[in-house]
């Protein structure tokens, strides 16, 4: 306060000692104009620059990594659809052994079938012999008028009596000749059957190859976008693996929660055996503790029973033959069956000491302990319920290797894509400050005008009448023409 | 191959902690002191309530000691019970059955309250309990009027060590002279809590409400 009393000129009006001091050192700022602006560009062009150098180095950086995240996405979609087709021409290999290895017998089969069916259709097309010629002439003399002769009468009457039983034995043979037709027809359907079964077995298989082919033809066609490296091909495995991540984040809470009720249900009886006054680190009780290590080593025995059985690929298990994974597989399903079995034996031993503590509390307040309701059949579903969750908790902990294995490989993709998106926004953040540093340093220079606009006014009238030579050529100009090209706004 | 074993060292580094054990105690020790002078033997039923409530709250590990006050309380032989909880929970039931049945057989026994009131040797009695625990939370339950009173061959005037243990004072019931005059229960409240604060007490409490004493036991750790 003392020093700023001194500057003044009269200590006892001070609005007039600055509007003074003000004015002296108006000329003073005008004779320094070139040194201050030069001063204040380079100290915010001291700020900017190295801004502006880093958000380069963070956009180009995030476009590197953009490039590397490109690069893992497409060779892991390669490798996915690769297995896809593999997996796709492995289902019409065995389609192929198992149905067209057949169709030799099979149509060797329809051809005894159809040859059957046209000899029985040739015999069907057979017709009964004509009744004999004699039946015509026979026919005609019958049609003779009678003339009352008693013995052409009864000789017509034989004739008519003759033509009616050769008719009546012609429409038996006919009858017989259709009925065994009819009979050759219905004995056709089991073999028409037959042949319909085969043809739309064959017609099943067809549509099963034309599946398959199209499902090929559909990986073929993702195969050659991501060979091509294309834009498409990008998007909609980063889609597809940020829709397989949520999915599998979604499945992993949901284990998370089971694994939550695991530890509740195994806690209490760890209690008893590892003993709940032993803390291992602060308030973690090292039953605790033990109930986790359970949790975690069923989850990792359900890890290599899954991997064992080619569920899940976590492990670079390529050199572990046939042999050694059944083993793998047996080992671990055993060791997840006792750990299975340890926890039902726990749950048990937890509702017997939570009935223990119950009496205990009730004979503590003075109550008898109630002996009728403990005989109750329903107080054992709570018993029977834990040990049913108890046995299966551990094998629906084992699955959440399928999700897991998902979420480490989408997880990669997301996070990568994440990644950079805040290098980006980052990269602008910093532009964004660059441009904004180089805009006040501008800004400042104009003030720094502002304040001396009177010499500068003066300055410009003299140029303009053609007297201020010494001053276009010794100094800046007041006004400077506004910058066209070169100016960098963002 | 080495991309996909890259989980394992967060793996190792987060089971490390479980190698090291924590060598602090978690431990809780009680020493109740129960008031057995004169009229207040008669408050002894709320005193096993208060027993029994410890009971069914104390875990294994856990230490809990019934001592009685009476004319001079700084004696082994006025511990009406003690135990040590062991970590089998079948066998902590078994303590703690053989716990009440000690406090049920000395309310029982009990004729008549002592002439006297000697809560300092009970409080000095139970600080030498506590210690010797070496648990991690020590509290002493007064329950009495907290009125004491000695006689003359007593001398409990001078400082006591009560460093890392916390008081309280449970069902400190009112005195005729308190109701003629509320500031003697005040200032004999106001001394005690003076007095425990001196010897280095880390809390003092006094709960009359005994229909909460999970109040008193919040937040233990």
């Amino acid at each position: 306060m003392d020093s700023w009393q001194a500057l003044l000129i009269w200590p006892g009006n001070p609005v007039l000692s600055v509007l003074v001091l003000f004015v002296m050192a108006i000329p003073i700022l005008y004779g320094a104009r070139q040194a201050m602006h030069s001063l204040l560009h380079a100290l915010f062009r001291a700020i900017s620059n190295p801004l502006r150098l880093g958000s380069h180095w963070l956009f180009k950086t995030a476009e590197e990594l953009r490039q590397r995240n490109k690069l893992v996405l497409l060779s892991h979609g390669r490798e996915e659809i690769s297995q896809g087709i593999v997996k796709e021409f492995d289902r019409v290999t065995s389609l192929v052994q198992r149905d067209l290895h057949g169709y030799p017998a099979l149509q060797r089969k329809l051809m005894d079938e159809i040859t059957r069916i046209e000899e029985d259709f040739q015999k069907c097309g057979e017709v009964p012999p004509p009744p004999p010629e004699w039946t015509k002439a026979v026919a005609a003399i019958a049609k003779i008028k009678s003339s009352g002769d008693g013995l052409v009468e009864r000789i017509l009457e034989d004739i008519s009596d003759s033509i009616d039983d050769v008719y009546e034995k012609v429409v038996a043979e006919y009858r017989e000749s259709s009925t065994k037709r009819h009979n050759i027809l219905k004995g056709f359907m089991p073999f028409w059957r037959s042949v319909d079964q085969s043809l739309n077995r064959v017609d099943k298989n067809l549509n099963g190859l034309k599946e398959s082919a199209a499902k090929i033809d559909e990986q073929m066609e993702k195969y050659t976008q991501i060979n091509a490296n294309t834009e498409k091909a990008e998007h909609t495995l980063t889609s597809s693996a940020t829709t397989l991540f949520v999915i599998s984040l979604l499945v992993m809470l949901i284990a998370a929660g089971g694994a939550f009720v695991n530890f509740w249900l195994i806690e209490r009886p760890m209690e008893a055996m590892v003993g709940g006054s032993e803390y291992i680190y602060g308030n973690l009780q090292a039953s605790y503790l033990a109930a986790m290590v359970i949790i975690f080593f069923e989850t990792l025995m359900g890890l290599f029973l899954m991997e064992s059985l080619g569920y899940t690929h976590l492990f670079p298990l390529n050199g572990v033959n046939n042999s050694m994974r059944r083993w793998m597989v047996w080992i671990s399903l055993t060791i997840l069956l006792i750990l299975a079995g340890v926890e039902v034996a726990l749950a048990v031993m937890r509702d017997m000491i939570v009935a223990a503590d119950v009496a205990l509390k009730q004979e503590l307040a003075g109550s008898a302990v109630t002996a009728a309701a403990t005989a109750s059949w329903a107080l054992n579903i709570p018993k029977a319920a834990q040990m049913i969750l108890g046995f299966t908790l551990p094998f629906a902990l084992a699955f959440v290797a399928i999700p897991l294995e998902y979420l480490i490989h989408s997880g990669r993709t997301v996070f990568g894509a994440l990644l950079v998106l805040g290098i980006r926004g980052l990269g602008f953040a910093t532009r964004f400050l660059s441009s904004m540093t180089r805009q006040i340093g501008k800004g400042t220079e104009y003030l720094y005008d502002a304040v001396i606009f009177l010499p500068l006014i003066i300055e410009r009238v003299l140029v303009n009448r053609g007297l201020g030579t010494a001053g276009a050529s010794g100094g800046r100009a007041a006004f400077p023409k506004r910058a066209t090209s070169g100016e960098h706004i963002l | 191959m080495m991309r996909r074993l890259r989980f394992i060292p967060f793996l190792v580094l987060a089971l490390l902690p479980a190698s090291c054990a924590d060598q602090r105690s978690h431990a809780q020790a009680i020493y109740m002191l129960v008031d057995t002078s004169g009229t207040y033997s008669q408050e002894l039923d709320k005193a096993q309530r208060i027993v029994s409530y410890l009971l069914g709250t104390l875990k294994s590990g856990d230490s809990l000691a019934v001592a009685r006050v009476k004319s001079r309380s700084f004696s082994e032989k006025d511990i009406i019970a003690k135990a040590t909880f062991t970590k089998d929970p079948m066998q902590v039931n078994n303590q703690k059955r053989s716990f009440a049945d000690k406090i049920g057989t000395f309310k029982a026994d009990l004729k008549k309250g002592s002439a006297y009131t000697d809560i300092t040797g009970g409080v000095i009695q139970g600080a030498e309990f506590l210690n010797e625990t070496e648990a991690g939370q020590k509290t002493i339950l007064i329950f009495s009027d907290m009125q004491e009173e000695l006689d003359y061959k007593t001398v409990r005037d001078f400082p006591i060590d009560l460093k890392g243990i916390r008081i309280i004072a449970l069902n400190v019931t009112k005195l005729t002279t308190d109701n003629v005059d509320p500031r003697r229960y005040m200032g004999r409240l106001e001394w005690w809590e003076k007095r425990a604060r001196a010897a280095g007490a880390t809390d003092w409490k006094v709960v009359n409400d005994l229909e909460h004493l999970e109040r008193i036991f919040k937040g233990r750790g």
